[in-house]
């Protein structure tokens, strides 16, 4: 069991051509993931790798291979597009890959994304992997194991260091997501959190946050008011200065909002056990499951 | 990126908001010639990246022309909160009868431009929605719509009780709106807007920071950044496609990825040491990066000693290490260097190391604890 994706996924790359998305297209297809299609204006009737189709358009690449899931690798400046696309074509996932999407098309993508029933994972995200089932973006296939614990995250390479020390200790995952690192993103920890509680697949969570905004103090409220299992939480940047962008857009402590001790504060007292550092995961997971 | 009050006010005039005449000197002489051009008394603000100026002393009055060049000569060239005045603002002092907040900001929580207008202006809004929340408006505008009349309206007569001031507030709302979306602002603030004695609305200062994923496609709004107000090794850092942050410690840090950025700074803290920046080269990173980052963190004199902290995804960790033993080739680096690696191509990255003469660690908390001490040794 999982979230998000699994063995039902059947995938589209945007930008399948570019230098990213064919790298990446070609990992994805080494892990097993079912991808169908790609998509690159002007490549229309070739394929990828010899045997994936690519298509002008992604409602054409919908209708002739019964895609349900897009991945998008485009520069930032048609990224927007490249969402809007693929919620036009009636896809239920999309996850945005590309980082340095202006805020300012975000505010109207994500109206227009949840009017037509999808769901957005990113921009700015290292996408998602379900270990063993479908691996949906960038992250690195061979440190997952297939499993039952839950993972969320702001981060891309932190995200890995976490994984790595559960798979070392033979802890496996559900499923991992990389919800993004911008201010303004499609699915929210809370998302992930409802998703995972409802998931008989998973038995624990881990969560990965960061300073800026208050993502994970309404999380923490959710935690409380939802979550029946049990919960392990980090948040990076206690050091970080305030006013300034620590690379994720999202990652900024304006005034005195947004702090790391704020949201660990949150975190505890919605009774998350809080890691003080990246190996205690594999401790604190240990405790809370049998 | 944060624009200037004298960049602000291109953007607000620009748009049509009411603001008083005058503009930005580099020298006394200018100053002074702008004085004489507004005539009366004007204000005379330095441009810095940095509240507080008034109590810094950035701000003066001046009566004449005269004492314009004065304030200025005083004012150019001084130092608030570390960073150096090289422009003042010459403006018209105005005469004030009520002062006003109004903010336009991108809320994460909404996910939509957000409006806070409050009739308390000219203080720190963040004290105001503290102490006196009802003093606060706050509106959420749909960005497909825009600001819609009614709205404007709204927001404008919570600040004024006379129907023309208000209509005169509504539209200002509105310009603020036009300037917020078209040039991609995460924030956009008049504060104080102002009531002068005749009963106008004018905006007296103008504060806008531009969402810094805007600037590729407005090269425009890039011509802006003002990078002698800035670390200088953070605009070489820039120019490198690297994202870095001068601290004040003496562990340097080069990672790839932010959040495992910020979580090596933590644990370096954690294991009792001072990280001396915040470093990420970014995901697909090549040999170049690794060079420009380590001459960028060498030519701190408070770094004691060095730490790589690599998990090869995209990256991968033999870049890195070809990086490192390209830039020990091309300059000194006369402190210790840590290298914690693991990930994609890995073995060939700890060859490459060996070759060198270097170590490489697979354990990211035994690298902190090793580049830690080594700074502790080295001070």
């Amino acid at each position: 069991m999982s979230i998000f994706v699994d063995q039902t996924t059947r995938l589209v790359v945007q930008g399948i051509t570019g230098r990213d998305g064919s790298f990446h297209s070609k990992q994805m297809l080494e892990y097993g993931t079912q991808l169908v299609a790609g998509v690159t204006p002007g490549k229309g009737g070739l394929r990828f790798e010899g045997r994936v189709p690519i298509f002008n358009t992604v409602a054409e690449a919908v209708r002739e291979t019964g895609a349900n899931t897009s991945v998008i690798y485009v520069p930032p400046v048609g990224a927007a597009g490249a969402i809007y696309e693929a919620a036009d074509a009636g896809l239920g996932l999309i996850v945005c890959i590309t980082e340095g999407v202006p805020v300012m098309d975000m505010t109207r993508v994500l109206p227009y994304v949840r009017e037509r029933g999808a769901r957005l994972i990113g921009p700015n995200c290292p996408g998602l992997i379900t270990p063993g089932t479908a691996k949906v973006g960038i992250i690195p296939g061979n440190i997952c194991l297939p499993g039952r614990v839950g993972l969320v995250s702001r981060s891309g390479t932190l995200t890995y260091e976490v994984v790595n020390h559960l798979t070392r200790n033979g802890i496996g995952q559900s499923t991992c997501v990389g919800i993004g690192g911008d201010p303004l993103n499609g699915t929210s920890f809370i998302d992930c959190l409802r998703a995972f509680q409802d998931d008989l697949g998973t038995d624990a969570i881990v969560m990965m946050g960061e300073i800026g905004g208050t993502d994970e103090q309404d999380a923490a409220d959710f935690v409380r008011t939802y979550v029946r299992k049990p919960v392990v939480g980090f948040i990076a940047g206690q050091t970080a200065p305030p006013g300034r962008r620590m690379g994720h857009a999202g990652a900024i402590i304006s005034g005195a909002a947004g702090t790391a001790a704020e949201k660990i504060a949150a975190f505890e007292a919605a009774k998350i056990r809080v890691m003080k550092r990246p190996i205690d995961v594999v401790e604190l997971v240990q405790s809370v499951v049998k | 990126m944060n624009l200037h009050e004298y960049q602000g006010r291109v953007l607000f005039r620009a748009a049509g908001i009411p603001m008083p005449d005058g503009d930005v000197a580099s020298t006394p002489s200018e100053a002074e010639s702008i004085a004489r051009r507004v005539g009366g008394t004007v204000v005379v603000k330095a441009q810095v990246h940095a509240g507080g100026r008034g109590k810094a002393g950035g701000v003066k009055l001046a009566k004449s022309p005269a004492e314009a060049a004065e304030a200025a000569g005083k004012i150019l060239g001084m130092t608030i909160k570390g960073l150096v005045v090289q422009k003042v603002l010459v403006v018209p002092a105005a005469d004030i009868a009520q002062e006003a907040y109004v903010g336009l900001i991108m809320d994460r929580a909404s996910q939509r431009p957000v409006f806070m207008v409050s009739p308390a202006g000219g203080i720190d809004i963040e004290e105001v929605a503290e102490k006196t929340p009802e003093k606060i408006l706050r509106l959420a505008v749909d960005p497909r719509y825009g600001l819609l009349p009614h709205q404007a309206l709204t927001l404008a007569l919570f600040l004024y009780k006379d129907i023309g001031q208000a209509r005169a507030a509504a539209k200002i709302m509105e310009q603020l709106y036009a300037v917020f979306t078209a040039n991609g602002c995460s924030l956009a603030e008049i504060n104080p807007l102002v009531t002068t004695p005749e009963g106008r609305i004018i905006a007296l200062d103008a504060k806008v920071s531009i969402d810094d994923n805007e600037l590729d496609r407005r090269p425009d709004l890039a011509l802006l950044r003002d990078e002698t107000a800035e670390e200088p090794s953070e605009v070489q850092a820039r120019r490198a496609n690297l994202t870095f942050i001068k601290l004040s410690g003496d562990v340097g840090c080069v990672v790839n990825g932010a959040g495992l950025a910020m979580a090596t700074m933590d644990l370096v803290k954690y294991y009792g040491g001072e990280p001396a920046n915040f470093l990420d080269i970014g995901g697909s990173s090549n040999p170049d990066k690794v060079v420009n980052a380590l001459r960028i963190i060498t030519s701190d004199p408070e770094v004691k000693a060095i730490l790589f902290n690599i998990f090869g995804g995209i990256t991968r960790t033999d870049d890195v290490a070809n990086g490192i033993k390209t830039a020990l080739a091309q300059f000194p680096v006369k402190v210790p260097i840590v290298v914690r690696l693991t990930g994609t191509n890995e073995v060939e990255a700890v060859k490459i190391l060996q070759g060198i003469g270097m170590k490489a660690l697979s354990d990211m908390d035994q690298a902190v604890q090793q580049v830690v001490a080594l700074a502790k040794e080295a001070a």
